[in-house]
């Protein structure tokens, strides 16, 4: 498969220059054509700061310390995300990038009607006819199971799943290569949320984009993405394809993680999560970011942070003790 | 077999501390054209010390509208609430004061449950003064560090100087928590609890009330969307499906060998890493493509003109004509399992009870 997104040592601060605060740290990814990367991480674990310095939202105090983004799209040259010009970016999104935030439900605008915001996205990235634009947007619509009579409908008048599908389509009418998805059901329970998912994965193998998908629930990342970045205190501690993440987490706070989601099947037995508190990123701990709440710290953990280094061809770890930790202990998980 | 209420009370059942009886709860919307929210339609249920009863349902699913009910802070419009056996009022300041120190509730947000201009200190003082026979200055001050180390904020110190912004998630929950258990009650209601804390710290939280659950001897009713952690938390759990009680059973029963469609339905939807096959995975594609005809469900009806018949029909996979029409009978699967669907007397094709992996079949 080919590289589309290529990241490299990427940092963001927040703060000044006196007192810094490390939002993203050294982050390196690189995300295949046609793939679907989920990126774990607890509230301030710098995942939503990641996508934000790739798209270009971030704002003030928020700064890119240092690192390269580059994206490589079907068509055209390759983009320098991080300092691309205005029309350089004006040309990238919609067109190579989209994105379908939190809250999608309520990203549509209020006073327009949905066909409206779909011709008008398109007609301001392609010279088309307005009847050209309206049979895309119908299309599209159609592709997520909204009638195109729709079209005429403003977003109050449609249910909350057919707004959250419609917002998708809508950021997928200009074809994008990457699809970037922030916690993109945390508002919706688990019923649409599975058929939220399902229409995403259906939609990314009809039409061969690659997803990002952001959020703090690893049990869903396991079921729908194809590899796996798990980030705490700024840095991507674990990444690797889902499965074998799932069955043999190297890390100790992917372990944690994984081991913090009751079983929904098969026997159960106490969980304890994880003790401890998220880092203060204002002040992190010295050495490993998880250090202070990791079960298997020894002195050495404190001494410099470690570095993401690869266990085989498709895993990489950040985590001293690595390859001596002691064997899982399977609690109700086979 | 169409007995309406909870299980009846046998020699070997333990008293409720509180009940709800047959509660109707309708949010007037529109009063010339006599239009109103069904939010809560006769939903009974026993709350018994030493016990979690989980309440699992979707978002308007009636669940939030229940607790409020059952912390008074919303009048029934029809049945009633008793706690220990006699009618609660809150009518009255007196009488407001008096449930609220048996019965407390605990809200999602910690963010927006305490109060930002004041220290911990404070906050934990005025259910002491206002609910507690607190003798002196020194009394009081034991009576804090005593109730922030039930919560295992420790040391006490630390904490008691504290604004609620200095704190984290976690920790702002555990002094929602020990503001709550300041009066000594009898319940506990607590509305997703967790739900907005990070997943990593939500199992202590959860262990925690375990704990105080069991030394205390509070009766908890524990409100979520997330029904695999009320199958770890909870003792019983009720599934609730626009505003309607559908299932009731014990935590292992309800989600091992679910009755109802809604439940199993739930309980297909919920990401489970165990399955890894979800969404016709993405890790083993050979399993091929993920059927389209199966993934639409619909959504939750409008309560404003709730469907005929069984609420669940115009989603329910196994619906026939009757579920249209007749309101679905109150089933009891085994002594302390029952469930609302017509199903369970007549089975029909796909419909048995025993499908322990809770497959909705076409």
């Amino acid at each position: 498969m080919t590289l589309l997104l290529d990241v490299k040592n990427l940092s963001v601060d927040y703060g000044s220059e006196a007192e810094p605060l490390p939002a993203v740290s050294e982050v390196s990814l690189e995300l295949r054509r046609g793939e679907i990367l989920g990126i774990a991480g607890e509230s301030g674990s710098g995942k939503t700061t990641l996508i934000n310095a790739l798209l270009r939202l971030l704002r003030p105090p928020a700064v890119v310390r240092s690192g390269s983004a580059t994206l490589h799209p079907r068509s055209g040259e390759a983009v320098d995300l991080l300092h691309a010009d205005a029309r350089e970016l004006r040309r990238t999104r919609w067109e190579h990038t989209a994105v379908v935030f939190q809250s999608a439900m309520n990203a549509l605008n209020p006073v327009s009607r949905l066909g409206a915001q779909f011709t008008d996205t398109l007609r301001a990235h392609r010279r088309i006819p307005k009847s050209q634009a309206r049979e895309r947007a119908a299309h599209m619509l159609d592709l997520v199971g909204i009638p195109a009579a729709r079209l005429d409908s403003f977003p109050h008048e449609l249910s909350g799943g057919m707004r959250q599908r419609a917002t998708i389509a809508l950021a997928l009418v200009c074809d994008p290569d990457l699809l970037v998805m922030d916690e993109p059901t945390t508002a919706v329970d688990v019923v649409m949320q599975r058929q939220i998912l399902r229409q995403v994965i259906r939609l990314q193998r009809e039409l061969g984009f690659s997803v990002v998908f952001i959020t703090h629930d690893l049990s869903l990342l396991l079921e729908i993405a194809d590899r796996i970045a798990v980030m705490y205190g700024g840095r991507i501690v674990e990444s690797g394809p889902a499965g074998d993440l799932y069955r043999d987490p190297k890390h100790p706070y992917t372990r944690g993680l994984r081991d913090s989601f009751p079983p929904l099947r098969g026997p159960m037995r106490r969980l304890n999560g994880i003790p401890g508190n998220p880092p203060d990123l204002r002040s992190l701990p010295p050495g490993c970011p998880f250090q202070p709440r990791c079960p298997h710290a020894t002195p050495e953990c404190a001494a410099s942070v470690p570095a993401l280094t690869g266990h085989g061809t498709e895993r990489a770890v950040a985590c001293i003790h690595a390859d001596d930790l002691p064997a899982l202990i399977n609690g109700g998980r086979a | 077999m169409n007995d309406e209420q909870a299980p009846a009370h046998t020699a070997a059942e333990p008293v409720p501390v509180l009940e709800a009886v047959d509660v109707t709860v309708r949010y007037p919307v529109h009063r010339a054209r006599g239009e109103s929210v069904h939010a809560l339609e006769n939903a009974s249920l026993r709350l018994i010390p030493g016990r979690t009863v989980a309440l699992v349902g979707e978002s308007g699913s009636g669940k939030s509208t229940f607790a409020r009910t059952l912390a008074l802070a919303q009048k029934p419009t029809s049945g009633s609430i008793l706690l220990n056996g006699k009618p609660a009022s809150a009518q009255g300041r007196r009488a407001r004061r008096d449930y609220a120190r048996r019965v407390q509730m605990v809200l999602q947000d910690p963010f927006a449950s305490l109060n930002p201009l004041h220290r911990v200190r404070y906050l934990l003082e005025r259910p002491l003064r206002l609910h507690g026979s607190v003798t002196g200055r020194e009394d009081l001050e034991q009576r804090l560090r005593a109730l922030l180390e039930r919560v295992r904020l420790t040391p006490p110190e630390r904490f008691l100087d504290a604004f609620p912004h200095e704190l984290s998630g976690g920790q702002r929950q555990r002094v929602a928590i020990a503001r709550a258990l300041a009066v000594q009650p009898e319940v506990l209601l607590g509305d997703e609890l967790v739900s907005m804390l990070d997943v990593s710290i939500r199992l202590e939280i959860l262990n925690l009330l375990a704990t105080l659950r069991d030394e205390e001897h509070l009766a908890m009713l524990y409100i979520t969307h997330d029904i695999a952690g009320a199958r770890y938390f909870a003792d019983e759990i009720a599934v609730m499906y626009a505003g309607e009680i559908v299932e009731y059973g014990s935590a292992e029963d309800v989600t091992q060998t679910p009755a109802h469609p809604y439940t199993r339905l739930l309980l297909d939807s919920t990401p489970d890493p165990d399955r890894m096959e979800f969404l016709a995975g993405r890790t083993n594609r050979e399993d091929g493509e993920p059927d389209a005809a199966t993934d639409d469900y619909g959504e939750p009806p409008d309560l404003v003109h709730p469907p005929s018949g069984c609420r669940f029909h115009p989603r329910c996979p196994l619906a026939r004509a009757a579920c249209r029409t007749e309101s679905p009978p109150h089933v009891q699967v085994t002594d302390r399992h029952w469930a609302r669907c017509v199903l369970l007397v007549e089975p029909g094709d796909g419909a048995s009870r025993d499908t322990t992996t809770a497959e909705v079949t076409q």
